[in-house]
């Protein structure tokens, strides 16, 4: 079958929007929890891209299927890892807010 | 897959609205427990957009990595951690925030701009539709072996990495002198070295 009927812009577009919510999420949430919450809604967004090139550009060969898998289980490592930092950063400081963070801050 | 035009493009709008319907609430839902299950629903419509993409498999392992795992261990980090206090209010945040939006919209208005001025090369080759599955696994073990090895290797090292830093318990000696391990160094009671909120000193002490 053939893909033809929505076009290809849609998804791309469709993938920005999510993309631009993760950024404004990440710059500005103060939980750190939602902070990961938004670096998962932008892999995500780059995922659909990647489907979306895969299916309409690349339909013989599907290696956007094949590097969305990838980027599944760099994403599922990232929030293991993500989420131990959070919980042991939660423990030195007691709270979970991003602005009191700031060990590192000059 | 094989549906009649008009419900393709009912599923897509009805899947894309509930993805960016979800997302908003994702970011803009002051309880963060509700963030987390509309996280889930943006991932589970997600996986309904790589279906209407003709790729059931990654429409499945976004279901099962996502939704099953990375979704309920956010639930738990949030139960682990969820402490109900207000945040420290800060002077400039409106301000942050309207900015914030305006550079996220021209990034977006970049981005669409791209996407469609950009000659793609319609249409490319027919899509092989179910048969996608045999040839993902003719590419994990043929020409991208290294990656699908190294991606094994980086998962151990996520999950060996995420078990030191999140464990309490320590050794019980020291490993490089043997003598016994000062235990209340490790689990003292802490000081609130923040000071609680609205403090009047912002300079916390150094943590050890």
């Amino acid at each position: 079958m053939t893909i033809t009927d929505i076009p290809l812009q849609a998804y791309l577009v469709v993938a920005a929007m999510l993309f631009c919510i993760g950024v404004w999420g990440l710059i500005n949430s103060r939980n750190a929890v939602r902070v990961l919450m938004s670096i998962e809604l932008m892999l995500n967004a780059v995922n659909l891209n990647m489907m979306a090139f895969s299916s309409y550009l690349d339909g013989a060969q599907v290696r956007g299927q094949v590097f969305a898998v990838f980027i599944i289980t760099v994403a599922a490592a990232e929030a293991a890892v993500g989420l131990a930092i959070l919980l042991s950063l939660y423990r030195n400081r007691d709270t979970v807010d991003m602005e009191q963070f700031n060990l590192l801050r000059w | 897959m094989s549906l009649a035009l008009s419900t393709q493009l009912i599923c897509f709008l009805l899947l894309s609205g509930a993805l960016l319907l979800g997302a908003l609430g994702v970011v803009l839902l002051p309880n963060v427990v509700y963030s987390a299950f509309l996280l889930g629903g943006v991932l589970l419509s997600m996986a309904g957009l790589y279906l209407l993409l003709n790729a059931s498999f990654v429409a499945a392992a976004q279901v099962l990595v996502y939704v099953g795992a990375v979704n309920v261990l956010i639930l738990f980090a949030i139960m682990l951690v969820n402490k109900r206090q207000p945040m420290r209010p800060m002077r400039v945040l409106l301000l942050r925030r309207l900015l914030s939006v305006a550079v996220c919209l021209g990034l977006l208005a970049l981005l669409v701009q791209v996407a469609l001025t950009t000659p793609w090369a319609l249409p490319g080759p027919p899509s092989i539709g179910e048969a996608a599955l045999t040839r993902i696994g003719e590419h994990f073990f043929t020409d991208y072996l290294l990656p699908f090895e190294v991606a094994s290797v980086l998962l151990l090292m996520a999950m060996i990495g995420a078990i030191v830093l999140a464990r309490r318990d320590v050794l019980a000696r020291d490993v490089v002198t043997g003598e016994p391990a000062d235990q209340a160094l490790l689990e003292r009671q802490r000081p609130p070295f923040l000071p609680s909120q609205g403090g009047s000193s912002p300079s916390a002490p150094s943590p050890r």
